[in-house]
């Protein structure tokens, strides 16, 4: 709780009140943090997480994030809704229900192609949607960031950087002193909730 | 669209130079986006804006009774009967859906086309999609006369009449088209309003606070959020496109599939797509004009969106044309009567009005948009858009209700007159719409935030390598 490097000009929010969870620092611009970025992951620093209040060009590169495998699921629930859709009008129209029409045949590819295309792409949209939720542990309200006093900015104008601790390993005060030294702006330690 | 277009390469072609007007006036800072679009959300509303909803609620009001005497009494209240049984109800359901198109040509489109001065107005244009979605599905719903009886034939679920749908009718596509059109549309805004409810959250305090922050999931910006949000957006822009495409073209199936002159032609996905684009630019114009004006976020909203949506208008506009031409020279070229009586009583029929209105306002009309100072001239694209959207109307109504009151039996002919139901329930239809588009300019951040950002972002980046 108590700062014990002096020579660190970092605030300790007097609410917090749980385990140190992250040094966090706010940048003005994108290239600044991404060359934080760069530089903190050369010095061994490896769960970082950056907030921002729009999508950085080349922040996964930096960070060395993978690929959204998202696309597979869509992709998967995509060929659901066509399976779908076909079962669905085959076994209605011409095996449980089967009326003659206008002549029309009880099962056809032409006629079943628009639903087919609607279904296909309601369950890629479901998809879509739920699975980036899904992925991004979305619904959530509560995240140490949030205890972050500069949190804010990172909706608004400011780029945070954020070095998490590693297991048990933890300095923060190198880690601030390094940040500082990057140019982040109101740098802190920051702790989870008790 | 190519002589002013944006070349990807500079940051100042973008935002000042070479155009007469900037996408963006005078590059605001992020700081400067956040607080000229919050502050709309924030501010307290305006008596201006408090006398815009009493008269829209009214008009609401004025709709819910109209569907409450209809429902009780039958849609013998309307003035659809036989030969003319779709007549007001699905030429507004037509044109409603149609306005709807241009708010996901612009997010979906437009995106993947990589047009970055989408960003000022997609936010407003997709709301503006739902809530044209909403008032369109109301017609066909009430037309059924019972519509909580109407369930079983509309959407597929076990019934105890062990009944099942008929999916050879292009009606029954229609649903399917069209209910899948209102959700996708309704993910993709809710989406795209995410990272922005976020940002509302991180300035508000008290109930203001939990409730942005209950709407924006927890939204944090991490890094690892954009990189799946940015796949997943991607991905409904992509299956918005053809999407959009695929409603109207399927709406129009209505009509092609059937064999009545007038109706059974094969121009009419295409004709219908381009009209529905037409119209809806007309009405997102319209409404848009305003909002800059009345929010006083003229910077965001420049003449160049203006400009750049006229364009759009004028090229739908002629593909419309083209597409009455070619209707005409076909129902001539083919040589079959009960067509050329058909196209032959469009223009000349007791509806002669009609057809010339339309023609009028969606041909001739949008003509003077040719003209830079036209489209520039905020009062003249206003006149325009109001043009558009009688002649889209009409439209709608040339192909539906003209075609049917007089068709292969003269002694079944008739001529259609709208009840004062028909028409209080077309003008309610648009008290729902305005009053939620009032809500949601009130309530909800109307430019998308982040995506603007983004885009000027992109043009500092770009200029930081010249």
């Amino acid at each position: 709780m108590a700062n014990t490097h002096a020579s660190a000009p970092a605030i300790v929010q007097p609410s917090a009140q749980g385990k140190p969870w992250a040094v966090a620092t706010t940048f003005y611009s994108t290239s600044d943090l991404l060359d934080a970025i760069r530089t903190v992951r050369k010095k061994g620093y490896r769960k970082l997480d950056a907030f921002t209040p729009f999508p950085i060009h080349g922040i996964d590169d930096a960070m060395g994030e993978s690929r959204s495998k998202l696309g597979y699921l869509i992709a998967c629930c995509g060929i659901t809704g066509i399976v779908t859709a076909q079962l669905l009008m085959y076994w209605t129209g011409a095996v449980d229900y089967p009326v003659l029409v206008g002549g029309k045949p009880l099962y056809a590819v032409e006629f079943t192609v628009p639903i087919t295309f609607e279904l296909m792409v309601l369950f890629s949209a479901f998809a879509a949607v739920f699975g980036m939720l899904a992925f991004n542990g979305l619904p959530r309200f509560n995240h140490p960031v949030f205890n972050y006093s500069g949190y804010h900015r990172a909706t608004d104008d400011g780029f945070v950087l954020v070095v998490e601790r590693d297991g048990n390993h933890f300095e923060p005060a190198a880690i601030v002193e390094l940040l500082n030294e990057l140019g982040g702006e109101t740098t802190e330690i920051v702790h989870e909730d008790a | 669209m190519a002589d002013v277009a944006i070349k990807p390469n500079t940051q100042i072609d973008l935002l000042n130079a070479t155009i007469d007007q900037p996408l963006v006036t005078g590059v605001p800072s992020y700081h400067e986006i956040t607080e000229s679009v919050a502050r709309i959300v924030e501010d307290k509303p305006t008596k201006l804006w408090f006398g815009m909803l009493a008269v829209t609620v009214s008009l609401l009001g004025m709709l819910l009774v109209m569907l409450a005497y209809l429902t009780a009494t039958g849609i013998g209240v309307w003035g659809n009967n036989i030969p003319v049984a779709w007549a007001w109800d699905i030429t507004n359901f037509v044109w409603w859906i149609g306005i709807g198109h241009a708010g996901t040509l612009i997010s979906a489109i437009l995106f993947l086309l990589r047009q970055r001065w989408r960003t000022g107005i997609n936010r407003a244009a997709e709301a503006m999609t739902l809530f044209a979605v909403a008032c369109a599905a109301i017609y066909p719903v009430f037309h059924t006369g019972r519509p909580w009886r109407a369930l079983y034939w509309l959407f597929p679920y076990p019934n105890t009449m062990q009944m099942w749908l008929n999916f050879r009718s292009p009606l029954e596509w229609d649903v399917f088209a069209v209910s899948t059109y209102g959700t996708v549309s309704l993910l993709f805004w809710y989406v795209g309003l995410l990272p922005d409810l976020a940002t509302i959250r991180d300035r508000a305090t008290g109930l203001r606070r939990t409730l942005y922050g209950f709407f924006s999931l927890g939204w944090r910006g991490s890094a690892h959020h954009w990189k799946h949000y940015e796949l997943a957006y991607m991905v409904l822009a992509g299956l918005s496109t053809p999407l959009v495409l695929s409603v109207h073209s399927i709406v129009s199936f209505d009509f092609a599939v059937s064999v009545l002159p007038g109706w059974h032609t094969t121009i009419f996905p295409p004709y219908f797509v381009a009209g529905a684009v037409f119209s809806g630019f007309g009405m997102v114009l319209t409404l848009l004009i305003i909002t800059r004006k009345a929010l006083k976020v003229e910077h965001l909203i420049t003449l160049k969106h203006i400009d750049y949506m006229c364009k759009v208008m004028l090229a739908t506009s002629m593909i419309v044309g083209y597409a009455y031409a070619t209707e005409y020279f076909i129902a001539w070229y083919g040589g079959v009567n009960g067509e050329q009586f058909a196209f032959y009583n469009r223009l000349f029929g007791p509806y002669w009005w009609a057809t010339w209105s339309m023609i009028f306002c969606n041909v001739v009309a949008p003509l003077p948009l040719w003209w830079t100072a036209v489209r520039t001239n905020i009062t003249a694209v206003f006149i325009i858009t109001i043009f558009v959207n009688i002649g889209m109307w009409f439209e709608r109504f040339v192909i539906i209700a003209i075609s049917l009151h007089r068709d292969f039996l003269p002694s079944s002919w008739e001529y259609f007159q709208p009840t004062y139901v028909d028409i209080l329930t077309y003008i309610g239809s648009m008290g729902l719409f305005l009053t939620l588009y009032l809500l949601f300019i009130k309530f909800l951040p109307m430019i998308a935030i982040a995506e603007v950002k983004g885009a000027i972002a992109q043009d500092i980046e770009q200029g930081a390598h010249h």
